[in-house]
């Protein structure tokens, strides 16, 4: 899939989010919801991109989530 | 005695099953829900009925049958036929018992020779101005004037007929599917009150005085006239004055089904009257619980799409779409399917394959579907079309109340003092409801209205909206934020609600963000585009006005901000303690017949049957131990996110059951560039459908008529879908996926629906007590139905919620990446009309096309001066996905910048000008918001004249003529 296509979801997941008051439970709940509902392929890229290309293009709140808790929760 | 204890609330409607309370039976006039208790003497028979009960229905229930003419137990009584008056002891004259009420210790007689007099002059007359013709009549038989006739022993008419009467008056034929006959009309009314009383149309009226009294349906005839063609007045009539024209063709049915309406999310209860195979007439089940003997033009006429010339019978098969269809076996088309994804999935891999599910499937047949992805396909990138429609609500209500599903019944309304419809049209998406809606509303319900655009209800006869904020495109969450301030902001919380039933840290921070003044009406009104005091004062309204309930549909949820929506809603209910007892709640107004169920069944990417999560350990076990087969704990692919592989080279093979995603999804030219990157497209459906010109495997599909199943509508009602007639394909739906199956190498050893049923219940907790013979013995279930509520449970969140405490949400405002700019300066919206239904295939194939034979694109007279374009003109629409050519309607009922259309007609594209922008959460398409321009233009865009050939070309590779949709 094209990674700005995921950026651009996973930026409006952030925008959801972020404007929650505990800004940890925020990335918590963020990366929950990658975890929930995008079949792991997606999952996979966007980790990618942001381990390769420090998340380019994505919200800081968004990049912190993905990588503070994805790499860390990643199954399979 | 037993039956008397009668009520028509439908939480009771299994009482009546297991009384001598005879369903089917006409009881004159309507039930009395009061508990006082009185005592009278009919006929020398002491019985005991609720105050406020007629002399008539206790008569009836007495088994006593009072003649009568312009009674019916569906309307209010009217007194004016004369047929039903009896003596009453110590009082004067003969009154009619249809009008008189019980009182205590009344001693009346309903068969005296006086009566009998009486009666049989009344008769004399009625029939001294009506023709004799019964035996070539088409209500012969089944003919009330005809029985009552007899029942009075009517032996002369001693008038003659050389005077003045009304047997040459002139028939109206100029609807399609009912015939009036005024030379056979006895002016009872009954047809002029259903219209007001059951329908709320308030289309037809007596005109004239005296002997030219006459049914009227205005200035013209019926088709031309306000009338919507739901058929009450049909079903009221007791004479041939109005009926069915198929009736008239192939005279009275001789047996009659009891089945589930296929079309909106309503699940209107049906009686198919038969002659052998061949429906006659569909006819609305009294006992319905969701419709209480009322329909639309859709379930009522509109079923002839089931036996259409254009229908596909028979497996058809090629290699590549540009091929000629090749008609297959059973056998062959399944074998060559079976073949096609081991043969894909061991080329690409597990990944490349998924399924598609529809809302017009049954739930058996769903179930059966996601089952095959899981278990066989051994991936879970099983979706459903409820991901472009209500997705939202499913995530936006777990989130927030823990299950996601509507928490009311229907006739929770009649107990509503506030009504709030937010972004749904229930006149035209959800007709049945919307006269209960209207009736409360008569009765004095406020009524507000979030809308775009002047829907029917913002003002049509006796109802009026008290506030209709008619907000831009786009800015739901802003006006729900909004509301939420003025309540917060004004004290209106229900704050003993909010601390015993919600948790409290989580209303905390959502007041916290409501109550800023970013957040204020006055502030946000600039973007809202409604008065900040308009605002303010529907937020006091819904949080004061005692029982207030939130209806929404497609324009709370097909937008970026969709789930942020459906989470506002929620918040706004649990703040002012509007959710968890009869007439209020949370409802979202399901599409489809069977959204609710399809998305129960476990057909979106992430969850089980019963909305558990793939990843959850202890049930994917059950299903493992169930099935007998591995099964992954990763979330699927999702509609967009398999059409996005298909284009990467990464997603090659399709299963799409009873679902058009061609015409029914946004950019379609995305879509059909997806579809022709897949080696495999199997469609399985009744016509050769959009998507199906994309496949390479046809399965043809069965109607409603010619299955077993169950639909699941708005109010979480399971309703049973009883099979009529013999599948013209062969097969019934899930017989066909449990081929494949077989084919695959996993046997499915159903024999029946119901076995399948019984599946779903031994897996799944909220349908554990649900089968096929509870649903023969009470008609209808509401889930959950377990051990605790094993007649089901008609409101939810009763004492707690689904997950405990209610949670609230922060919802911010983030305008829509939809912007308008100077290139595309106005906002295209979407939405439906009352005689089509969704992407038009089945409704397109009837005379409802007399209705709405094309979409047409609405503008606001000053849009339409700027750009010189006049009624009836061609109108370019461009969007940054694509361009489309439709007819102008010149119309107020759009505001200024906003444009409106319908998307029935595959030839109008509208979703070739959608876009691809969805919500945060589910990827539901926004489809209520596209930028767009409008042009004045001569000739149709090149994507419909591209349309044309391409579909030309397609209808004729199936050896059929391609033929306009018609009849």
């Amino acid at each position: 899939m094209k990674i700005e296509h995921l950026v651009t979801m996973a930026n409006q997941i952030g925008d959801f989010f972020k404007y929650f008051p505990n800004q940890a439970q925020a990335k918590i709940d963020i990366a929950q919801h990658l975890e929930h509902f995008w079949a792991s392929s997606m999952r996979d890229q966007i980790l990618a991109h942001v381990i390769e290309h420090n998340g380019a293009g994505l919200e800081p709140i968004v990049r912190d989530a993905i990588k503070e808790h994805i790499s860390s929760n990643q199954k399979n | 005695m037993d039956d008397i204890k009668y009520s028509n609330t439908p939480q009771h409607d299994h009482e009546h099953s297991r009384t001598s309370y005879d369903d089917q039976k006409d009881y004159g006039t309507p039930a009395s829900q009061s508990d006082v208790q009185i005592t009278l003497t009919i006929d020398d028979r002491e019985i005991t009925v609720p105050e406020g009960t007629s002399i008539m229905r206790a008569s009836i229930l007495a088994g006593i049958n009072v003649p009568k003419l312009c009674a019916t137990d569906s309307l209010e009584p009217f007194g004016s036929c004369r047929l039903c008056v009896v003596e009453i002891e110590g009082r004067r004259g003969f009154p009619a018992s249809c009008t008189t009420p019980v009182a205590e210790g009344l001693i009346v007689r309903t068969q005296t020779p006086k009566l009998a007099d009486i009666r049989r002059g009344t008769m004399e007359l009625y029939i001294s101005d009506h023709p004799l013709d019964c035996l070539t009549c088409a209500t012969n038989g089944d003919c009330e004037l005809q029985d009552m006739a007899g029942a009075v022993g009517l032996r002369e008419v001693r008038y003659g007929y050389e005077g003045e009467n009304h047997l040459k008056a002139e028939k109206d034929e100029s609807n399609p599917y009912f015939s009036f006959d005024p030379s056979k009309c006895i002016v009872c009314s009954r047809c002029v009150r259903a219209c007001e009383e059951t329908q709320g149309t308030f289309a037809l009226t007596i005109s004239g005085r005296g002997f030219d009294s006459k049914v009227s349906a205005g200035i013209s005839n019926f088709l031309d006239s306000e009338c919507v063609s739901c058929g009450a007045c049909v079903q009221a009539c007791p004479t041939a004055t109005l009926i069915e024209k198929t009736v008239i063709e192939h005279g009275v049915p001789e047996h009659s089904v009891t089945t589930t309406c296929a079309y909106c999310g309503v699940g209107c209860s049906f009686d198919a009257e038969m002659k052998g195979e061949e429906v006659i007439r569909m006819v609305a089940n009294k006992n319905g619980g969701a419709n209480h003997g009322h329909s639309c033009i859709k379930g009522r006429f509109a079923w002839g799409y089931a036996t259409h010339k254009d229908r596909i019978t028979t497996p058809m098969i090629r290699k590549n779409i540009h091929d000629e269809w090749q008609q297959v076996s059973w056998d062959e088309a399944i074998n060559y399917a079976a073949s096609e994804i081991q043969r894909i999935q061991t080329k690409y891999g597990k990944d490349a394959v998924g399924g598609i599910t529809s809302s017009r499937c049954t739930n058996e047949e769903v179930y059966v579907v996601q089952k095959l992805v899981r278990a066989v396909f051994g991936v879970n990138n099983v979706d459903t079309c409820a991901r472009v429609c209500h997705s939202p609500t499913g995530y936006g209500l777990k989130q927030t109340i823990g299950e996601s599903a509507g928490t009311q019944t229907f006739d929770s309304v009649m107990k509503s003092d506030v009504i709030f419809v937010i972004g749904a049209n229930p006149t035209d998406g959800h007709p049945v409801f919307a006269s209960q809606m209207k009736r409360r509303l008569r009765e004095g319900a406020k009524l507000i209205i979030a809308d775009p655009r002047v829907i029917d209800l913002v003002s049509s006869p006796h109802v009026k909206a008290d506030y209709h904020l008619k907000l831009r495109p786009g800015t739901n969450v802003a006006l729900i934020s909004a509301l939420g301030h003025v309540i917060v902001t004004e004290g209106l919380v229900d704050e003993v609600f909010v601390k015993e039933r919600c948790e409290w840290d989580s209303f905390v921070a959502w007041r916290d963000f409501v109550a800023l003044n970013q957040n204020s009406p006055e502030v946000l009104s600039l973007v809202i585009g409604v008065p900040a005091e308009d605002i303010r004062a529907a937020a006091r309204l819904f949080a004061t006005g005692r029982n207030a309930a939130i209806y929404y549909g497609l324009g709370v949820t097909e937008h970026s901000q969709g789930s942020t929506m459906v989470m506002g809603i929620a918040n706004l209910a649990m703040a002012t303690g509007n959710i968890g007892r009869e007439g209020v709640g949370v409802n979202p107004l399901r599409g489809q017949n069977n959204v609710q169920g399809s998305c129960d069944m476990g057909s979106m990417p992430h969850e089980y049957p019963g909305y558990r999560h793939v990843s959850d350990e202890a049930t994917r076990k059950l299903f493992e131990a169930a099935w007998g087969r591995p099964l992954s704990n990763d979330p699927g692919l999702r509609i967009p996110n398999m059409l996005d592989n298909a284009i990467d080279g990464s997603f090659k093979a399709l299963y799409c059951v009873g679902e058009d995603i061609v015409q029914s999804d946004p950019n379609t030219q995305h879509v059909t560039r997806a579809l022709e990157s897949m080696e495999c497209v199997i469609v399985q459906d009744l016509f050769l459908n959009e998507t199906a010109m994309f496949a390479h495997v046809f399965f043809p599909g069965a109607t409603f008529l010619e299955k077993s199943g169950t639909f699941t509508n708005a109010e979480r009602r399971i309703s049973p879908v009883r099979r009529v007639m013999t599948p013209k394909n062969g097969k019934e739906d899930w017989e066909v996926t449990a081929a494949l199956s077989n084919a695959l190498g996993y046997p499915m050893h159903y024999k029946h629906a119901s076995d399948i049923m019984d599946e779903v219940a031994s897996l799944t907790p909220t349908f554990k007590g649900v089968s096929f013979k509870k649903l023969d013995e009470l008609g209808s279930i509401q889930w959950p139905c377990n051990d605790k509520q094993p007649l089901g449970t008609p409101t939810m969140h009763i004492d707690e919620f689904v997950r405990g405490k209610g949670k609230f949400f922060v919802t911010e405002y983030v305008p829509t990446t939809e912007k308008v700019t100077p290139k595309y300066p106005l906002i295209l919206t979407t939405g439906r009309i009352l005689s089509q239904y969704n992407v038009g295939a089945q409704t397109r194939r009837t005379k409802n096309v007399e209705w709405h034979k094309e979409d047409l694109v609405e503008i606001h007279p000053h849009d339409a001066e700027e750009r010189g374009i006049k009624e009836g003109d061609w109108v370019g629409i461009a969007s940054r996905a694509g361009e489309t050519v439709l007819h102008a309607k010149i119309s107020e009922r759009v505001q200024p910048g906003v444009i409106y259309t319908t998307f029935h007609h595959p030839e109008s594209g509208a979703n070739v000008i959608t876009t691809e922008n969805s919500d945060w959460a589910t990827n539901c398409p926004e489809f209520k918001v596209t930028a767009v321009q409008v042009t004045r233009v001569s000739q149709l865009s090149e994507w419909q004249r591209n349309y044309q050939t391409f579909s030309e070309e397609q209808i004729a590779f199936t050896g059929k003529k391609p033929e306009a949709s018609e009849a």
